[in-house]
């Protein structure tokens, strides 16, 4: 795509213009927007149109029958994206699921370039130079997609576990949302437990990390990733121990 | 032949209606080039130059313009849609309806318009992934990394208050599950812990309307749907546009 044009004087100039020619003198591998980006923009374009046309005429877009409030369906699912969400419902009680959840993502996410003090990495895909942000992002997506799906497909009539070859019209024993609620004075040391020796361990083992973060941004950091953790943690301890709550108090339980 | 379409041509861009709409001759040079991306409103959101590693498909794979693309093909069939339909209970499951058999390509409209969302959603996400993975989050870049996550989150509120308006049983119910997660938020709904305020004051309360989802929540929806999220988001991607220039071009290697 190199073009080698002789290089013409613009008269009509403006200062952008100077700082462009400025910096082609520092940096020369620079291309013209017009026609190399654009020529490439257009070709999405055309390609995104044609994939969408040819996926509308060939799948119509769901419409079952009127809205009745009487008639609830079973499962009711949210949209996809929600359903990782509606999945959580499982394991959490809805104010964490479907409140706390979300929050924290969104908080989390926008705290990411505040806490990252990582300058390394910037402009390429490279993994070597800042591991840890790379696995903990990576598990944070490989969750919240293997929720989705496992909610989509894996999920049948009052929620119950349906392999997505089986019927719906199979019967299905209603299995327990976990039976076991841990007593406060295991459940609550646990908890902050959990989260004192996840913030407190790599202080020890791993200071280096530690420094270059500084306190502020190591814990809110760690308190991110501990929580990430804590939350899909609960799903193998409902599973595997039956538990269902790990703190139980008469106001709001996790 | 071919000189005389050249010639043509050529008197073509000479013609006083031609340049008064393309003020530059053929972009055959590069002070031609130059000026068509100053001169052209679409055109001139790019930078004269980019960094050649910036075009490179592998680089971003289109996915931030893609979703933009897919913002715009919303906003036409969306537009073309409102044409059909009407916000009632009354009506709105009929419009549905008329669209799928009465309606001239109403149904390919609405595959279009429900296909471009989900799409919509994914290559926003994916978008995400890619900047987090190029490390483009990173200073001077933070501030537009979270518009970014604001701009997720409207195409996520878009898709869901959409996901009510056909009306039928499918979107009747997601939405129920959807918006009774907000009963459950601490203090503020109805049935989260520590709730001061009843089923009909708290904030599900307000999202929907009503108690439970009616024709309000379906205007509510509508009005969300049409006018106030999209005015949101483009606002914020006129920020994000804008500062993705400011804040130094797309990133690359220091």
């Amino acid at each position: 795509m190199q073009e080698q044009q002789p290089e013409t004087r613009i008269t009509s100039s403006d200062s952008k213009q100077k700082d462009t020619a400025s910096e082609t003198q520092k940096k020369p591998d620079k291309q013209l927007a017009f026609p190399h980006l654009v020529f490439k923009e257009f070709i999405a374009l055309m390609l995104v149109t044609l994939v969408l046309i040819i996926i509308s005429m060939a799948a119509n877009a769901p419409l079952e029958e009127e809205a009745s409030p009487t008639k609830t369906p079973n499962p009711a699912k949210a949209p996809w994206y929600f359903v990782g969400l509606q999945e959580m419902l499982v394991y959490f009680d809805p104010w964490i699921a479907g409140v706390m959840i979300p929050v924290l993502i969104i908080v989390g996410l926008m705290a990411i370039p505040f806490v990252d003090k990582n300058p390394k990495g910037v402009g390429i895909y490279c993994f070597r130079e800042r591991k840890f942000s790379f696995i903990i992002f990576t598990i944070g997506i490989v969750a919240w997609f293997g929720l989705i799906i496992f909610g989509c497909y894996f999920r049948g009539p009052s929620w119950l576990l349906y392999m997505p070859w089986e019927s719906w019209d199979i019967h299905k024993p209603v299995i327990s949302k976990g039976t076991y609620i841990l007593p406060s004075f295991i459940g609550v040391p646990a908890t902050i437990g959990y989260y004192v020796l996840g913030m407190w361990l790599p202080i020890l083992l791993a200071r280096n990390f530690y420094k270059t973060l500084g306190s502020t941004s190591y814990f809110i950091t760690m308190f991110f990733v501990l929580s990430m953790f804590g939350f899909i943690g609960k799903i193998p301890l409902r599973f595997i121990f039956d538990i269902k709550y790990i703190i139980h108090t008469p106001w709001f339980s996790i | 032949m071919i000189k005389r379409l050249k010639r043509f041509a050529e008197w073509l861009v000479r013609t006083q209606i031609w340049s008064s709409i393309f003020r530059q001759g053929w972009p055959d040079t590069e002070r031609n080039r130059i000026l068509t991306t100053i001169n052209t409103l679409v055109f001139h959101l790019h930078p004269i130059k980019v960094k050649s590693h910036g075009i490179k498909v592998k680089y971003t794979f289109c996915l931030g313009g893609i979703s933009f693309f897919l913002f715009i093909v919303e906003t036409i069939t969306g537009v073309l849609l409102m044409f059909y339909y009407r916000p009632t209970v009354e009506y709105a499951y009929q419009d549905m309806k008329d669209l799928e058999f009465a309606v001239t390509f109403g149904l390919f409209l609405r595959n279009m318009h429900r296909w471009a969302a989900h799409g919509m959603v994914l290559t926003v996400i994916i978008h995400m992934c890619r900047v987090f993975y190029t490390g483009s989050y990173k200073p001077p870049r933070e501030y537009n990394w979270c518009v970014g996550v604001s701009l997720l989150v409207l195409t996520l509120l878009l898709s869901f208050t959409g996901y009510l308006l056909p009306w039928d049983q499918l979107a009747y119910w997601a939405v129920t599950v959807g918006t009774n997660m907000a009963k459950a938020t601490p203090v503020l709904g109805a049935e989260g812990p520590f709730h001061v305020l009843s089923e009909m004051t708290d904030i599900c309360f307000y999202l929907r309307g009503s108690v439970d989802i009616s024709e309000n929540t379906l205007l509510r929806f509508y009005v969300l749907h049409c006018i106030a999220l999209p005015l949101a988001a483009v606002g914020l991607m006129g920020i994000h546009f804008w500062r993705v220039r400011k804040d130094g071009g797309i990133s690359g290697p220091l």
